[in-house]
């Protein structure tokens, strides 16, 4: 015992190695998922910082989860598409209007794919872009203040899946719609038809938005696509630069029960879509504008950081059977979900959920197919290349349910098996599978940092798990999704960690810490601070009367609110609590919460200014306080507010240490 | 299994104990030498000046009034939640503090608070009067002369 004392202080990496070797044996699965040095390998000294941030969907809780890597440390989340109480982020009078949709205020969102901006055909760490399938929406994430700055919603769509993919300069973010609808060729309106007239009136659109320099994005077109289901896309690089894959499923145009009739075909299709061309077709004035209602809304720092919402009326629509060269039909077999370009750029491969094989394109016969109109037919008036013709080979063997893939950049493709819970490694040359580790349970997408880019760091992989069980403390009926950390970096795949998700991560991707880290924002600069409410020192600090409206400049420091005395408020009033936090000092926020409001509290960062909407119901005296302990006298910020019945005539007055 | 496991327990226990321990003894013979070296490492110069980015002699001979124009600025918005002139408020009153203090003192003060309060015996002694400690605000150095002008301006 003293011996192995001994060695342990010499070497505590050491013995926590052992003793994750040693409980991992005991674990009551059986199964030996863990390497004897795997907790070396993830671990991550208190103070130190992860090599990797991992960006993971939220599904149906909207948000972006950040994720420290090898640890696998939650670090943060993200409001993206849901109000958020944390920060009051969908609450707040300056946030409210990210929300906004021509379906009116929508406080939830199905957040699906990160995908983080590229330059180069490279992760750059400016942005991440994230789409939203209930309500057609796609976000972008600025990864300087780790805060959503715009939201922008996609018109002429049902179920945004497809999406948000970037092209390899972020030239452009692609969306295409999961679920057609009718849709009238005239006005692209939605149509009262019956349902089971589906084959001829359902409708399908893909999206190209713009990305500018400074982020703004806006749609540049759409294309006019079959009334199929599109479900996922990758864009091409390197020689295949200049195009987007979809894959597609419900060929079969079925209305109902799809799961039996949208199996029926031996193949349905991956669209490649020559965006460069359909883009110059666009820049000739060639389509035609049509109706597309959408809103466009964000938030700029330097404009006051409040956020602000525009109504575009209209979208350029693209017809593939008038404007030759912009879509082809790949045939892939059975349902293709995922598709995914190797960073050479070269190859395209497919998981055809039903498949019994993984279908990898070559992008070469594609172009060589295309050349010689190498076409089995025509599907509506859109050109089918020939299967055998663009293949460059099937993975034979690849588990059952194939997905998703990522690749390291050593020449080697990863993909997801569902149904047979595993990930499948495979050489892409050669089309072969080499090696294959089991995962708990049935990953959706997995993720290689840059998997997707043209420069993959190959060292680890992440395994998204839809099905969670037993691996950890059972919590009640339902149970965090379970990720999974897997080393890559030798020939033989080795489970190293599993960590418990937020919500459900659909896709995840990852980056260098030292592309983001270096980036941060601290706080911000209050003498920069320019919105419309600020109130930028103590002295300024006031309430002012507006007929019922009534505004309260509030201003924050450790540890008081200027005023903190406030009477003279009546029954009946919208009471505007501006709060300026007047710290200049990194991580700290203070908060703002009053006893009543029908909101959230909240959380203003230094430097910032937040408005809390308060309509106070009864009379009485109020209290009011930081919900973010900011200082050893954080339980002494607090203040009152006097609220008088509706025709008193108590005045208005204020005061702070008075 | 049942002893490994307890035997692998005790040796986190003990493991841990013994880091913490460690930790724990380095952390405080640093607390109890600290002030004793670092009061005695202080220089004539910063004991006049304090420490921090400003490491000469400022001289304010007469008030350039456009500069403390800005100083009052700038006062107002970043110190002025915590500093009043004429009381004590969060922090002391600093209507007269020209009069005890030199502008760099001052300066370094504003520049480099957190410093200043762990070894400056005066910086100290002052903030040992008051609960809540004086926070970095972030000014450039520039906006530190200016708000010392304005302070000079109020000293007279
Ligand atoms: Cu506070």
């Amino acid at each position: 015992m003293n011996k192995l004392l001994k060695k342990s202080l010499l070497w505590p990496l050491a013995a926590v190695a052992a003793i994750g070797f040693l409980s991992v044996g005991c674990s009551s699965n059986g199964e030996f998922g863990s390497s004897s040095d795997a907790a070396e390998k993830v671990y991550v000294a208190p103070g130190e910082h992860d090599e990797f941030y991992g960006f993971f969907s939220g599904g149906y809780n909207g948000q972006l989860g950040v994720y420290g890597l090898p640890s696998g440390r939650h670090i943060y989340t993200i409001p993206v598409f849901s109000q958020t109480p944390t920060n009051g982020y969908g609450y707040s009078e300056e946030t409210k209007s990210m929300l906004q949709t021509t379906d009116g205020f929508v406080p939830w969102g199905d957040a699906h794919h990160p995908e983080l901006s590229q330059t180069d055909g490279e992760t750059d760490g400016r942005w991440v872009f994230m789409n939203e399938n209930n309500t057609p929406r796609v976000a972008r994430v600025g990864l300087d203040e780790f805060k959503t700055q715009e939201i922008i919603e996609i018109p002429n769509s049902a179920g945004n899946h497809a999406s948000s993919f970037v092209t390899p300069n972020t030239e452009y973010v692609s969306a295409a719609t999961r679920f057609s609808i009718p849709m009238d060729e005239k006005n692209m309106e939605n149509m009262d038809v019956s349902i089971d007239s589906y084959k001829e009136n359902f409708k399908g659109t893909i999206s190209f938005i713009k990305v500018s320099d400074k982020g703004k994005m806006n749609i540049d077109f759409q294309i006019m696509m079959p009334g199929f289901n599109y479900d996922l896309s990758h864009a091409g690089k390197g020689p295949s630069h200049g195009w987007s894959f979809f894959t597609s499923y419900n060929s079969e145009e079925a209305n109902t029960m799809l799961e039996i009739n949208a199996s029926r075909n031996d193949k349905d299709y991956i669209a490649a879509i020559n965006w460069e061309k359909a883009a110059e077709y666009a820049k000739q004035g060639k389509g035609k504008m049509m109706p597309g209602k959408h809103y466009r809304n964000y938030i700029d720092h330097e404009e006051g950081g409040v956020a602000k919402s525009e109504v575009i009326e209209k979208v350029r629509v693209l017809d593939p059977r008038k404007l030759e060269g912009i879509v082809y039909f790949l045939p892939t077999p059975k349902s293709p979900h995922g598709v995914d370009v190797d960073p050479t750029g070269q190859y395209i491969a497919a998981g055809g959920k039903l498949s019994t094989v993984i279908p990898v394109h070559s992008f070469a016969k594609m172009e060589e197919a295309i050349e010689n109109k190498d076409f089995e037919g025509k599907e509506q008036g859109i050109p089918v290349l020939n299967y055998d013709s663009i293949l460059h080979g099937e993975v034979e063997n690849p588990g059952l349910g194939p997905l998703h893939t990522e690749f390291d950049g050593k020449g080697y493709a990863y993909t997801t098996a569902f149904i047979s819970s595993e990930i499948v490694k495979w050489d892409i040359e050669t089309a072969e599978v080499v090696d294959r580790i089991d995962v708990y349970y049935s990953p959706g997408h997995l993720m290689i940092p840059g998997g997707d880019s043209q420069n993959p760091d190959g060292k680890y992989l992440v395994a998204l798990n839809k099905i969670t069980k037993d691996r950890y403390l059972p919590t009640g009926p339902e149970m965090f999704h379970s990720a999974q950390l897997i080393d890559i970096s030798g020939d033989k795949m080795k489970l190293l960690l599993d960590f418990p998700t937020e919500g459900e991560p659909h896709y995840a991707q990852a980056i260098t810490a030292d592309k983001v880290k270096e980036r941060q924002k601290r706080f911000y600069e209050i003498d920069d601070n320019n919105h419309p409410r600020a109130t930028k020192s103590e002295k300024e600090a006031r309430v002012e009367r507006d007929g019922n409206e009534v505004h309260v400049y509030m201003t924050t420091i450790r540890s008081h609110f200027a005023p903190d005395n406030i009477e003279g408020i009546k029954v009946g009033d919208e009471v505007y609590f501006h709060v300026t936090n007047l710290e200049q000092d990194w991580d700290v926020p203070h908060g703002f919460a009053v006893k009543g409001a029908n909101t959230s509290e909240l959380l203003i960062m230094p430097g910032e200014t937040l408005t809390l909407k308060w309509e106070p119901k009864k009379p009485g005296v109020v209290p009011f306080y930081c919900t973010d302990f900011c200082s050893a006298l954080h339980q002494e910020m607090q203040g009152y507010v006097r609220v008088s019945p509706e025709n008193s005539d108590t005045p208005i007055s204020y005061g702070t240490g008075e | 299994m049942n002893t490994q496991i307890s035997k692998i327990t005790g040796l986190i226990v003990l493991t841990m104990a013994l880091l913490i321990g460690c930790g724990k003894s380095s952390d405080s013979e640093k607390d109890s030498t600290d002030s004793e070296e670092e009061k005695q490492e202080l220089t004539d110069f910063e004991m006049t000046n304090g420490i921090g980015p400003v490491d000469e002699e400022i001289t304010i001979e007469e008030i350039d009034t456009e500069l403390a124009k800005e100083g009052m600025r700038v006062f107002d918005m970043k110190c002025g939640a915590c500093h009043k002139l004429d009381k004590r408020y969060v922090g002391p009153p600093l209507g007269g503090v020209m009069n005890a203090r030199t502008p760099a003192y001052v300066m370094n003060m504003i520049l480099n608070p957190e410093e200043m309060l762990k070894k400056h015996p005066v910086a100290k002694s002052v903030g040992s009067e008051y609960p809540t400690r004086m926070t970095n605000q972030q000014l450039t150095r520039e906006k530190a002369r200016a708000v010392v002008e304005y302070l000079a301006q109020e000293s007279q």
